[in-house]
């Protein structure tokens, strides 16, 4: 089983992290990212270039701009499989559908956990947050991002074969999100550090659920 | 070329009915095979030939009734499970990863010029043959074949014939749907019509 774990990561990455560079595939890392990057710099445009403001309310824009960039590959996560067969290939060979999107989730977050943390940082600069607040944001996003990589699986496996699935995922997710998002966020006010821990705590959570609702809904979906 | 099959694999069903939506498509359906024995599945469109078969695999619950099986089955139907985008050969290798075998047939299938080409542009029936690739090298010994004729060219239709023969003849099993005639011997015939309920 191993071996099939291995083959299905090597191929999940080169799919979610490398995609975008063959046309026609699943879009890979970059887009999400320079979505995210957009949506950072568009902040500064639309509340005006008052640096204190920005400073104070730079980091929770960072969250919910990562938490918009992490709805964008939602479609391409299960679907295309399903559609495909491959699932059906894979329950043939007695692989439970929970490793599936057990190794989905880590090569979903290695996909666009990691980048965004990097991108965190021209972000960062953008908004001229201080030395604190951008490394209290950095383990926020590394505590919340495996969450947020989570409940994308869990909903994309939900909506994957409805109509207008795409639109419902990322309806689904933002309410959802909501704790990742306040403990996250919270964490950057004053005295907030043990937001992180809850953000953690959430993940966590969330990990811990996600193959087995994502693993059931594929297999409904199957059916 | 033909990986050995399992010796003692084995397809059984009793009193299987399958429903869809609120429709029964058939009901009361028995079958029995063993290693070495083939059978197809006939009927028009819509009678649950599919169902039968994905039924048979696991891959569906039927409404009545119980599958037992040894043996892991292979399945090829109209999807052909192989990533798109890429290249014939790499769609393939993460098959052989998978799988740990390589997939050996793509000569016999006629798939060796095509490695380089991606798997978006190939023809129906070159899709049915990466299919095939993909199902020798996973050595299965229960075959569970989905209209397998559609879209090939009477040679490899002809071909198709002859791997299900080397399959049996080695001791696998294959359950073939298929409205087309296929030209096996000794293949038994299993008419879903007569199970329509």
């Amino acid at each position: 089983m191993t071996r099939q774990l291995w083959a299905l990561l090597r191929r999940d990455l080169a799919l979610l992290l490398l995609g975008g560079r063959r046309a026609g595939s699943r879009g890979g890392t970059v887009l999400p990212l320079l979505f995210f990057l957009a949506v950072a710099m568009l902040f500064p445009f639309a509340v005006g270039p008052d640096a204190r403001l920005l400073a104070r309310t730079g980091g929770g824009v960072i969250w919910v701009a990562a938490l918009l960039a992490a709805i964008l590959p939602l479609d391409r996560l299960i679907e295309p499989d399903l559609e495909l067969g491959m699932f059906d290939q894979w329950a043939l060979r007695g692989l439970a559908e929970e490793w599936i999107v057990a190794v989905r989730i880590i090569a979903h977050w290695l996909s666009f956990g990691p980048p965004l943390m990097l991108a965190a940082l021209p972000a960062a600069a953008l908004f001229g947050l201080d030395g604190n607040t951008i490394t209290t944001v950095e383990l926020g996003l590394l505590a919340g991002t495996p969450g947020l990589a989570a409940l994308g699986v869990i909903v994309a496996a939900l909506t994957a074969g409805l109509r207008g699935g795409a639109a419902l995922a990322g309806l689904l997710v933002i309410p959802l999100a909501v704790p990742l998002l306040v403990f996250g966020a919270g964490s950057l006010a004053p005295g907030g550090e043990t937001g992180i821990a809850l953000t953690a705590a959430a993940s966590l959570v969330l990990l811990a659920l996600a193959p087995f609702a994502a693993g059931a809904a594929v297999r409904s979906a199957r059916a | 070329m033909q990986p050995a099959a399992s010796p003692a694999c084995h397809l059984s069903a009793r009193d299987l009915a399958c429903r869809r939506g609120d429709r029964v498509l058939f009901a009361g359906l028995s079958l029995e095979l063993a290693g070495g024995e083939a059978l197809q599945v006939a009927g028009p469109n819509g009678i649950g030939k599919s169902s039968l078969i994905r039924i048979l695999g696991g891959l569906l619950d039927p409404s009545a009734g119980t599958v037992s099986r040894s043996g892991q089955a292979g399945l090829v139907d109209e999807r052909p499970a192989l990533d798109q985008h890429l290249p014939l050969a790499q769609a393939l290798v993460f098959w052989e990863r998978f799988d740990g075998r390589a997939a050996a047939a793509t000569r016999q299938l006629g798939l060796h010029n095509l490695g380089d080409v991606p798997v978006r542009y190939l023809s129906t029936g070159q899709k049915k043959r990466a299919a095939l690739a993909r199902l020798i090298a996973q050595a299965a010994p229960v075959w569970l074949l989905d209209e397998p004729l559609n879209g090939l060219d009477s040679d490899a239709a002809a071909l198709v014939e002859q791997l299900v023969a080397q399959h049996c003849a080695s001791g696998g099993l294959a359950v073939i749907a298929s409205h087309q005639a296929i030209t096996l011997p000794g293949t038994r015939r299993l008419d879903l019509c007569e199970f329509a309920a």
